[in-house]
Order: structure tokens, then sequence, then C-alpha cells
């Protein structure tokens, strides 16, 4: 479990708080999505995860383990994934495989090992066949799935996901999507995502709502959705079939809000 | 980017100079380089020529491939046998043009030096030809390995190779992408003299740079992420090894040098 216990945050000694007395946990196997408008401290939080920043106050413990600690830093960056909006700022390698391998090769596991991830990682992205392609020539959304090889590659207990659809196609996004979901899902990982994707914070376990650096929303999508005045907040807004959907339960059907695109409300009207 | 070609890119193939490790390819085409300067006549060229020529013939790499990278040279070998041959105080004069004459020994060496330039680019080019950028930045930082010892960070400069290496498409692209929204707000890039034309990349260089700061920043947050923390105790996905072939092709051309130096 990934716990925030009272975390606040400040980039600069004179600069008002990026997070105000945060307490948030993810559990193994779920997936919990972050939002919030620009600046209220949504990549503050993602970047806190694994010790990229440390807590001006508070503490964030990974399993246990103090992310301010020294000596375990590199235990806490390898048990925790991070894969970042702008798949071009992460790629290192200069052909796929290499890249993947990156992050094993750092923490130094023998290269039969390393083979074994990277075909491991490469196939539950979907990018088996692409191993010599280099990145340039890669779509946006296979470079993004590429990143989130490269995480798995480390073998980590927790992925976090800085806007990781941003920069992709409604198709890409989707794909990503579906990956993070069967990581929680099927193999345990915890998963954090931060999006302003609507489909995506509807298909979450759990929201967490940032406005100014405080967490003013924790709870289910649903809660989330039905909650016009936290939905501004936050600065979402429902996709054109949520609102059918708010619509379609004013009028006394059972649709669940977090029928967020037009393929679940069709499968649940037809429930 | 099919623009950028230069001498030497690398032309992929299966044969056995392909295959060779880089860092013994580094040590032969060092030891030829000296072989290069220490002979003494054209005997000794010819040998030289031979053995790259045979090289050229094993690695099946196009000659027209090979002949590209010459071009840039053409020049620099013309200006030199010019220069040498004509004199003031011709020893041997073979034509006189006014007070100056095209000078015998004069034209013999500046064919000497025309065609030891000749035989360094191709050798060194066939080095690139058949080397991937990546398996060179690897021979690179395994030939540089004993100046680990004096401190120098040879692992991290192979890394800032590797990925000057992975952001040259990256960067060709944006620099693309920018001179394309210059000109859609009316820069143009091919009119008026050199100074003109140089002036009118400023506007690209400055957001190109920018960019390349911005970038730079994010790939060492992601890269930290990743756990790299310098070469150290870091393991590898592709082991290189020397192989009996590559000790084979080193011996043989250290051979070749002591033996090109003694006779030729």
């Amino acid at each position: 479990m990934i716990r925030f216990e009272s975390v606040s945050f400040r980039y600069r000694a004179d600069a008002p708080l990026a997070l105000d007395d945060v307490c948030v946990t993810l559990e193994a196997g779920e997936v919990v999505a972050v939002v919030g408008a620009n600046g209220s401290g949504k990549s503050t939080l993602a970047r806190l995860c694994d010790g990229l920043l440390e807590p001006t106050s508070g503490r964030v413990l990974v399993d246990g383990i103090d992310t301010a600690a020294p000596e375990s830093l590199w235990d806490v960056r390898s048990m925790v994934g991070m894969v970042f909006q702008d798949p071009d700022d992460q790629i290192v390698g200069t052909v796929v495989e290499e890249d993947c391998a990156f992050g094993p090769e750092n923490i130094g596991v023998p290269s039969a090992e390393i083979r074994v991830r990277v075909d491991s990682s490469l196939a539950a992205v979907g990018l088996q066949g692409l191993e010599r392609r280099e990145p340039h020539l890669l779509s946006e959304g296979q470079k993004q799935r590429l990143a989130v090889a490269g995480a798995l590659a480390m073998r980590p207990r927790y992925l976090v996901f800085d806007e990781p659809t941003a920069m992709l196609d409604p198709a890409g996004r989707r794909a990503v999507l579906e990956i993070t979901e069967r990581l929680a899902r099927a193999e345990g990982h915890g998963v954090l995502v931060v999006s302003h994707d609507i489909t995506g914070i509807a298909r979450a376990d759990r929201v967490i709502g940032l406005d100014s650096g405080r967490v003013v929303f924790d709870g289910g999508p649903d809660g989330l959705l039905g909650d016009a005045g936290m939905m501004a907040l936050l600065g979402l807004a429902l996709s054109p079939a949520a609102r059918l959907a708010a619509a379609l339960r004013e009028r006394g059907l059972d649709v669940p809000l977090s029928a967020a695109d037009a393929e679940s409300l069709v499968a649940s009207l037809w429930r | 980017m099919s623009r950028m070609s230069g001498i030497g890119q690398y032309v992929p193939g299966d044969s056995s100079v392909h295959r060779l490790d880089a860092a013994a390819k580094i040590g032969v085409v060092a030891a030829f380089t000296v072989a290069l300067f220490v002979v003494r006549g054209f005997a000794g060229l010819a040998a030289l020529g031979a053995v790259v020529a045979a090289a050229i013939a094993i690695s099946r790499v196009p000659v027209r491939a090979v002949a590209r990278g010459l071009r840039a040279v053409g020049f620099i070998m013309v200006v030199t046998i010019v220069f040498n041959m004509v004199r003031w105080q011709p020893t041997e004069a073979l034509v006189r043009l006014g007070p100056l004459a095209i000078d015998g020994a004069g034209l013999r060496m500046g064919l000497f030096f025309a065609a030891r330039i000749l035989l360094l680019v191709t050798g060194t080019s066939l080095l690139t030809l058949t080397t991937s950028p990546v398996q060179l930045a690897g021979g690179i930082e395994r030939v540089l390995a004993p100046l680990k010892r004096v401190r120098v960070p040879v692992g991290d400069l192979a890394m800032t190779l590797t990925i000057a290496l992975r952001f040259i498409p990256t960067t060709a692209e944006e620099a693309e992408q920018i001179m394309t929204a210059q000109q859609a707000r009316g820069a143009s890039f091919d009119a008026g003299g050199p100074i003109a034309r140089a002036r009118a990349y400023a506007p690209v260089l400055v957001p190109l740079f920018f960019q390349l700061f911005r970038r730079a920043d994010a790939l060492a947050t992601a890269m930290e992420a990743r756990c790299y923390r310098g070469s150290e105790g870091r393991t590898r996905l592709v082991e290189s090894r020397m192989g009996t072939a590559d000790w084979v092709a080193m011996l043989v051309s250290g051979g070749v040098v002591i033996a090109v130096g003694v006779l030729l």
C-alpha cells in the first residue's frame, strides 16, 4: 500500500503549498484516478509516490518504506513504476527492446533475466514483434505503451501514470486505459492515474479530487459524477454519453452514471 | 529524414565485417591508421589499399555508399595535389606556367598525400558503415574502459552518446515543425545571400534550444524514476564480449602494421 500521511509540499520556501495536508492511500489491485484543475497538485502527488519529490512535511510510505529515506530510495523507485505525459520525454533506448531494458539494467538484473522481462513486458502491452523498431518510427500510442512496458520491466508493485493519455488519439487512449485496468485487476498492481479523461475516471475504482493542493473528494466515481458542484470545482465536464445517462436517470431509468462512453451506456441499457 | 545522409552512414548487413565486435573494429581501424602514417612509399599504400578493398568486398557494402563519403574529401584531395605540385623553383620541371612550374617530385608527393587521405577516409568510414551507432557507442565505452581507473566517467559518456543518437530523429522532426510554423508566418529560408539565410535560422534555433532544454529536464526526471544512477552496477540486455574472431582480427591487423612499417 502507498500511504500519504498528512503530506504537505512546497516547491520553494517562499512558494505557496502545492499539496496541503494530504492523507490518501493506494491499495494493490485497485485503480485510483486523481483529478483536479491545472495547478491543483496532481502531478506533485504523482511525483511524491516514488521519491522524485520529498514531502516538506508528513511522510509517504510505500509498503511501509519511507520515500524520504536515502538508503531505500532505489528500492522505492523500482517498486513504483512511473509513466509520464509525453512518451518522447521518457524513451531512452535507440530501439524498442533496448528502451524496455533500461530500468532492469539500472538495477543490475542479469542479462538472461532482463531478456525474459523485456519479452513479457512488451507482450503485456502488445508490442511484440517490434523489438528492433526505432522509437521515432512508432505511433504516439505505441510510444506510450512502450513507456508502460519500460515501467513494467522493473516488476513494480505500483504504477503511477501522470496524464498518460493526454497526447493520444481516442484509439490509443482506449488501448492504454485497457492495459492499466488489466494490470490492476489481473496482475494485482496498484494503479494511480492522473487524468482528465472522463471515461478513465468513470471506470476507476476510486477517485481522488484535488483543489489547490487539498483533497476535496475521495470516493467512488458514481458519487463524483452525480455531484455537479464537485465536478465543476474539479474542472470536469460530463461526456455527452454521461449527460444522456444522467438525463435518463432523472426520468427513472436505472442507468449507472459510470456509463460515460457510448459503448457502456448501450451495454447498460440492454442489460 | 532521408535528407540526412553523411559520411559513413550505417548500412545494415550480416557480413563477417558487420559481425565483428565494435571494440575490435575500432582497434583494427586504429591499427590501420597508424599503418597509413608509417608507410614511406606507394608500395605500402598499395598494400593497405588492397586490405581496404578486400574489407569492402567482404562487408558487401555497396561501393556507392563508400563513394558517397569520398565526395566530401574530393576537394581536399585536389587541393593537396595542386599545392604540392606547383612550385616556384622546381627541381624537375614537367610543365612551365610563367614563373611557376609543375614539379615532378611535388606531383608524386601530392599524389602520395592524397592517396593517404583517400585510404584514411575509406577505412574509417567502413567502420561506421558496418557498425550501428548503438554498437559503436558500446564499443567506444569498452575501448575507453581503462580510463575509468583515472575517474573518467566513461559509462556516463557512452550513455550521453546513446541518448544523443536516440534524439537525432526527434530533434530533426521538431526543427522541421518549427520551420513549417515559421514559414506559415511568412519566414523564408532560401532567399538572399548566405548571411541572410543564416540569419533566417535564428527564429528556428531559439525555440529549438528552448525545447531541447525542457526535454532534457523531463528526460532526466524519467531516467531517475527508472533508477538510473550512473553506470556503476549497471548490467546490459546484450553483453558484448570479444570472441575468437575479434582477437584474431586485432592480432592480424597489428601484424600488418608492423610488417608494412618495417618492409614498405
